[in-house]
C-alpha cells in the first residue's frame, strides 16, 4: 500500500527500476527467442506469425517499456539530489507518470494473452499497420498502449523540466549543474517537443483503426508516407532521448574514478544542446529509401553527418578527461570505460549510414541493426549498467558486489561485440533485416550462429547482474555516504540511502562539482544555505494509480468497442462505449477529487530529522 | 589542393586493403560488397570511403582509449589528488574542427553520388522502361514497350539501362537486388518511386524485398536475369506467342476454370496472380522454393517444387491469397498434373 501511494522521488525510482527492468526482462527472452530462430537456416522454432509479433514486441519493449523507464528511475534517483532539492518539482505528478507508464505497459504485453500482439514492426508502417492487414487487436494495443505509457513520460519529462529550472540549490548556477542533471535536462526538453509528435501520430492511427477515418489510406485520400514523417519527427529525437542520458551518467563516472574533473565542461554543456538541436532536422534520414527525392536526401544526409562533430567534441572530451586522472576499475567504470568505444563504432556506422547512396544498401538490413544496438546497447544499456552500478549504493545503502559486476561486464561485453559485431558483415552480405529465416548457402549461416551464442551471452551477463542484486539486498545496508570515496556531487554529501527529505538543510554550492571542492577545502560536509527547521512535505496519495487504472480501463474498452462477444450484456457495454465511459468517469472522478480537496501535505519538525534513509 | 592530395594519398593505400578485405564477403550474386553494376559500384565505392575514414577515427579513438587507460591506472599509495583540469581551448577547437573537415570529405561525394543516381530515365528511348508492383508476396514486373507481364524473374538485356517504376498493390515493401543496387520502397499511388540499374554481365542476381511486409516478408525473394540483347528479344517474343495449355483437354479445363481465373498465361487468363507463362524455366517456384540449375546447388527440381507448392501453397508462404488447389476441388492426380504441365512449361530464349 505504501508503494502504491507514495509521491517520494526516491520510491517512485525504485519502482520504476523495479517495472522497467521487469519489462526489460521481457525484451530480452523475446530477443533471445528471435536469436533462438535465426540460428539456423529454414528454422522453424517459431511461425512466421510469431517471429513478426516477437520483434515488434522486442523493439517496442525495449525502447518504451525497458529502458526509457530505468533512465527515468536513475533521473528520479538522481537529479533531485543532484541539485539539492528535496523532491522534484510536483511529487503527485510524479507518480502519475510511473502509474501511467505501468499500466500502459501492462496494456500492451496484455497483447500477448489478448489475440495475438501487434506485428508490424515497432515502426509500424502503414498501411501494414491498419485494420486491413493487421486484423487482430495487435496495433491496437500497440497504439493505445504506448498513447497511455507516453503520458507517463511525457508528464514525467515536464516533471523533470520544472524541477531543474526552479529547484537548483543556492548557488548551483546553470554552468554549474552536474552533467548528468544537465543531459536530464535537455533530455525531457527533447520528450516535450517530441513526444506531442508521436501522440498525434498515435491518435490517427487509432481513428484510422477504431473509428474508420483515412489518414493514411490511400483510397480515402490519406498517405502512408505521412505515418513515417509523423513517426521518424519523434523517431530520431527518441534516440537521443534514450542516448543523452547515459552521456550523462558516462560524465559523472568517468570523472569520479579518474579523480579528475570533466574535462571541457561548457564544451559537454554545448554538445549536448547541438546534439539535441540537430536530432530534430534529420529524421528523414530514417527514409531515404521512400523516395523524397534528390534534395531532400543531400540535405538530410549532411544534417545527419554534421551529428558526429558534437559526439566526437563529447568521445575526446571523456578520454580527456581520464588523461592525467588516476584510474581506478571498479564495475561502474569497467561499463564506462566500455562504452567508449563501443558508442565510437555505433557513431562511426551512423556517419555511414547518413550517405543517402551508400544508405540505399544499408537501409532495412542487418547492417542497420548492428548500428543501432551498437548505439543503443552499447552506448545506452553499458550506460545504465554503469550508472545502475554507481548509484545502487546512493539508492540502496548496499553496494553492490564488485567481483560479479566485473563478470558482468565482461560477459555481457563479449557475449555483445559478438551479438552485433558480425551483424555488419550480414547486412553488407545482403541479409535483409525483419526475415523469420533465410535460404541456406547464402553464407549467412556461420555468422548467426555466432550472433546467437553472443545473445545467449549477453542473457548470460544480465542474469549475473539479478544474482548480484539478490545477494547484495540481503546484505546490510551500510554503505558510507560516499562509497566511491571520490564523489563529487551533492548526492554524495547526505546519507545513502538518503532520509526521506534528502536535505535536512540545503546546501550552498559554491563552484562545479560542490561536493568535491567542499572536500578540497578541508570540510566533510556542504555548507548550509539555511537553518534547521521545519521541512514540509506532499501527503502520500493513491489518486496517481487510480487515475491510471481509470485510463487503462478506458483504453481497454475504446479497443474492443467494435468487437462481437456473442453476448448481449457485453456487446451492450462495449459497443455503446460505456466501458469507455467507466474508465475515464473513475480518471476524472480522480482528478476533481485531487482539485476540490485541498491537501496541504504535512511536515517533519527538526526533533524527529533523523539521518536513516528511506526503508527501500 | 596539395593538401587534399596528401589526405587523398595517405587513405589510398588503407582504401586498397579494406576493399581486399570487403570482397571477401559473400555471393556474387547477392553481396553488396561484390558490385556487379555500375550504380552498386558507385554505392559501394562510397561505402569504402566512408569506412576507411571512419577506420582511421575508430584506431585514433582506441589509440588514446587505449594509452589512456593503461597509462593512467591508479597504483597502489597513488593519494595525491591529481591536477584538476578545465579543458583546454586549442584542443577542443582541433577536435571539432576534424570531424567536420571528415564530415566534408564524405560529404561531397555523397551529395554528388546522390545527384548522379537520381537521374530520372523514364522518357529515355535508350532504355528499357519497367512498371514494378509489389503485391504480398510476389513482384510484377511489367515492360510498357514490349506489352509483356512478368513475374518473381526479371528478364533485362545485358548493359543496357534499366529505368523502373515502382509502386504496391497493398502495403509498402522495398525492392533490392544488393550486387546490382540498392533498394528503393514501392509506395502506393501518388507517390510512386524511380530509379534505374544496369547489368553489364549476364548471370542471375538475387532479390529481396527489404520492407517487412507482413507474415511471408521473408519469402519474398525475386531473380533478376541478365541476358544478351538477342535473348532478350527473344524472350519478348516468346512470351508474346499463343498461349501452350496442357495437352489431355481435360486437365486443359480444369487448368482454364482453376487456374486462369487469376494468373495469365500467354494471352490467356487474369492479372490478379503471377503470370505462369514459361514458369518451368523460372530460377524459382514462388520466389523461395530454388529451382535446379547454375548457381543453385542446393536447388530441387522444377517439379518437386511445383508439386510442393501446388499441394500446400500455405505452408510454403504463409498468408499469400493463393487458395489451396484441393480446396478448389482439385484432385491429387490433377493437381500432379497441372504441376507437371507447368514444370515442363519453358520458353527457349538462351
Amino acid at each position: 500500500m505504501d508503494w502504491i501511494t507514495t509521491v517520494d522521488h526516491k520510491k517512485i525510482a525504485v519502482l520504476y527500476l523495479i517495472a522497467g527492468g521487469f519489462f526489460f526482462g521481457i525484451g530480452g527472452i523475446e530477443a533471445i527467442l528471435i536469436r533462438i530462430q535465426l540460428m539456423k537456416p529454414m528454422n522453424d522454432f517459431v511461425s512466421a506469425q510469431v517471429f513478426n509479433e516477437l520483434i515488434t514486441m522486442h523493439g517496442t519493449t525495449m525502447i518504451f517499456l525497458g529502458v526509457m523507464p530505468i533512465i527515468f528511475a536513475v533521473m528520479n534517483a538522481v537529479v533531485p539530489l543532484q541539485i539539492g532539492a528535496r523532491d522534484v518539482a510536483f511529487p503527485f505528478v510524479n507518480a502519475l507518470g510511473f502509474w501511467t507508464f505501468l499500466f500502459g505497459g501492462l496494456l500492451l504485453n496484455l497483447s500477448w494473452v489478448m489475440g495475438g500482439a501487434p506485428d508490424a514492426g515497432w515502426t509500424s508502417y502503414t498501411p501494414l499497420s491498419g485494420s486491413e492487414y493487421s486484423g487482430t487487436h495487435g496495433v491496437d494495443f500497440y497504439t493505445i498502449g504506448l498513447q497511455i505509457a507516453g503520458l507517463g513520460t511525457l508528464i514525467g519529462g515536464i516533471n523533470f523540466l520544472a524541477t531543474i529550472i526552479t529547484m537548483r540549490a543556492p548557488g548551483m548556477s546553470y554552468m554549474r549543474m552536474p552533467m548528468f542533471t544537465w543531459t536530464t535536462f535537455i533530455t525531457s526538453a527533447i520528450i516535450l517537443f517530441a513526444f506531442p509528435a508521436i501522440t498525434v501520430g498515435l491518435v490517427l492511427l487509432t481513428f484510422d483503426r477504431i473509428l474508420g477515418a483515412n489518414f493514411f489510406d490511400v483510397a480515402g485520400g490519406g498517405n502512408p508516407v505521412l505515418w513515417q514523417h509523423i513517426f521518424w519527427i519523434f523517431g530520431h529525437p527518441e534516440v537521443y532521448i534514450l542516448i543523452l542520458p547515459a552521456f550523462g551518467i558516462i560524465s559523472e563516472v568517468i570523472p569520479t574514478f579518474a579523480r579528475k574533473r570533466l574535462f571541457g565542461y561548457s564544451s559537454m554543456v554545448f554538445a549536448t544542446i547541438l546534439i539535441a538541436f540537430l536530432g530534430f532536422m534529420v529524421w528523414a534520414h530514417h527514409m531515404f529509401t521512400t523516395g523524397l527525392g534528390t534534395v531532400a536526401n543531400a540535405l538530410f544526409s549532411i544534417s545527419t553527418m554534421l551529428i558526429a562533430v558534437p559526439t566526437g567534441i563529447k568521445i575526446f572530451n571523456w578520454l580527456f578527461t581520464m588523461w592525467g586522472g588516476q584510474i581506478r576499475f571498479t564495475a561502474a567504470n569497467l561499463f564506462a570505460v566500455g562504452f567508449v568505444p563501443t558508442f565510437v563504432m555505433g557513431g562511426v556506422t551512423g556517419v555511414m549510414l547518413a550517405s543517402a547512396p551508400a544508405d540505399f544498401q544499408f537501409h532495412d538490413t542487418y547492417f542497420v541493426v548492428a548500428h543501432f544496438h551498437y548505439v543503443i546497447v552499447g552506448g545506452l544499456v553499458l550506460g545504465l549498467f554503469s550508472g545502475l552500478h554507481y548509484w545502487w549504493p546512493k539508492m540502496f545503502g548496499r553496494v553492490l558486489s564488485e567481483t560479479l559486476g566485473k563478470w558482468t561486464f565482461w560477459t555481457f561485453m563479449i557475449g555483445f561485440q559478438l551479438t552485433f559485431f558480425v551483424q555488419h558483415f550480414l547486412g553488407l552480405m545482403g541479409m535483409q533485416r525483419r526475415i523469420v529465416t533465410y535460404l541456406p548457402n547464402q553464407d549467412f549461416d556461420l555468422l548467426n550462429l555466432v550472433s546467437s551464442v553472443g545473445a545467449f551471452l549477453m542473457g548470460v551477463g544480465v542474469i549475473m547482474f539479478l544474482v548480484n542484486i539478490v545477494i547484495t539486498t540481503r546484505k546490510p545496508a551500510d554503505a558510507p555516504n560516499d562509497p566511491w570515496e571520490d564523489g563529487r556531487t551533492l548526492e554524495w554529501s547526505i546519507p545513502s540511502p538518503p532520509p526521506e527529505y534528502n536535505f535536512k538543510q540545503t546546501p550552498l554550492v559554491r563552484g562545479i562539482d560542490a561536493y568535491w571542492k567542499e572536500k578540497m577545502a578541508g570540510h566533510t560536509e556542504m555548507t548550509p544555505a539555511e537553518p534547521v527547521g521545519s521541512i514540509h512535505m506532499p501527503s502520500a496519495t493513491p489518486l496517481p494509480f487510480v487515475m491510471s487504472v481509470g485510463i487503462f480501463i478506458a483504453g481497454l474498452g475504446l479497443m474492443f468497442s467494435k468487437d462481437d462477444f456473442g453476448n448481449a450484456f457485453m456487446n451492450g457495454l462495449f459497443n455503446n462505449y460505456i466501458v469507455v465511459i467507466i474508465g475515464l468517469l473513475i480518471t476524472f472522478g480522480a482528478m476533481a477529487l485531487r482539485s476540490l480537496y485541498d491537501d496541504h501535505g504535512w511536515h517533519i519538525e527538526p526533533e524527529d530529522q533523523d539521518e536513516k534513509g528511506v526503508r527501500t | 589542393m596539395m593538401k587534399q592530395w596528401q589526405v587523398a594519398k595517405r587513405i589510398l593505400p588503407l582504401l586498397a586493403v579494406f576493399s581486399l578485405l570487403l570482397s571477401a564477403c559473400g555471393r556474387e550474386d547477392l553481396s553488396v560488397m561484390k558490385p556487379q553494376g555500375p550504380v552498386a559500384q558507385g554505392q559501394y565505392d562510397l561505402m569504402k570511403l566512408s569506412i576507411t575514414i571512419m577506420i582511421v577515427v575508430l584506431i585514433i579513438v582506441f589509440a588514446i582509449a587505449a594509452y589512456v587507460l593503461i597509462r593512467f591506472r591508479r597504483r597502489a599509495g597513488q593519494n595525491e589528488v591529481p591536477e584538476q583540469v578545465e579543458g583546454n581551448f586549442k584542443l577542443e577547437v582541433i577536435w571539432t574542427a576534424i570531424p567536420l573537415l571528415l564530415v566534408i570529405v564524405l560529404a561531397v561525394p555523397t551529395v554528388k553520388t546522390i545527384f548522379a543516381q537520381g537521374e530520372d530515365l523514364s522518357n529515355d528511348k535508350n532504355a528499357i522502361q519497367v512498371k514494378v508492383t509489389s503485391h504480398q508476396y510476389w513482384w510484377e514486373f511489367t515492360y510498357p514497350q514490349y506489352d509483356v507481364t512478368t513475374a518473381q524473374d526479371l528478364i533485362i538485356p545485358t548493359g543496357k539501362k534499366i529505368a523502373f517504376e515502382l509502386k504496391t498493390a497493398d502495403v509498402l515493401h522495398s525492392f533490392w537486388v544488393p550486387s546490382l543496387a540498392g533498394k528503393m520502397d514501392t509506395n502506393p499511388d501518388g507517390t510512386l518511386n524511380k530509379f534505374s540499374f544496369s547489368a553489364p554481365n549476364e548471370g542471375v542476381y538475387r532479390g529481396k524485398c527489404a520492407e517487412l511486409c507482413g507474415r511471408s516478408h521473408a519469402f519474398m525473394e525475386f531473380k533478376v536475369k541478365a541476358v544478351s540483347q538477342e535473348s532478350f528479344d527473344k524472350w519478348v517474343n516468346e512470351m508474346k506467342a499463343p498461349a501452350v495449355l496442357p495437352e489431355d483437354t481435360q486437365l486443359a479445363e480444369k487448368f482454364k476454370t482453376n487456374c486462369l481465373s487469376c494468373h495469365a498465361v500467354g494471352d490467356q487468363g487474369g492479372p490478379v496472380a503471377p503470370n505462369l507463362t514459361g514458369i518451368g524455366g523460372k530460377q524459382s517456384v514462388a520466389g523461395i522454393l530454388l529451382n535446379q540449375g547454375e548457381g543453385q546447388e542446393d536447388g530441387n527440381s522444377v517439379l518437386d517444387n511445383m508439386k510442393e507448392w501446388l499441394h500446400d501453397p500455405q505452408s510454403v508462404k504463409p498468408g499469400n491469397t493463393m487458395p489451396n488447389p484441393k480446396d478448389l476441388g482439385l484432385t491429387d492426380e490433377e493437381i500432379d498434373g497441372i504441376a507437371e504441365y507447368l514444370a515442363n512449361y519453358k520458353l527457349d530464349y538462351e
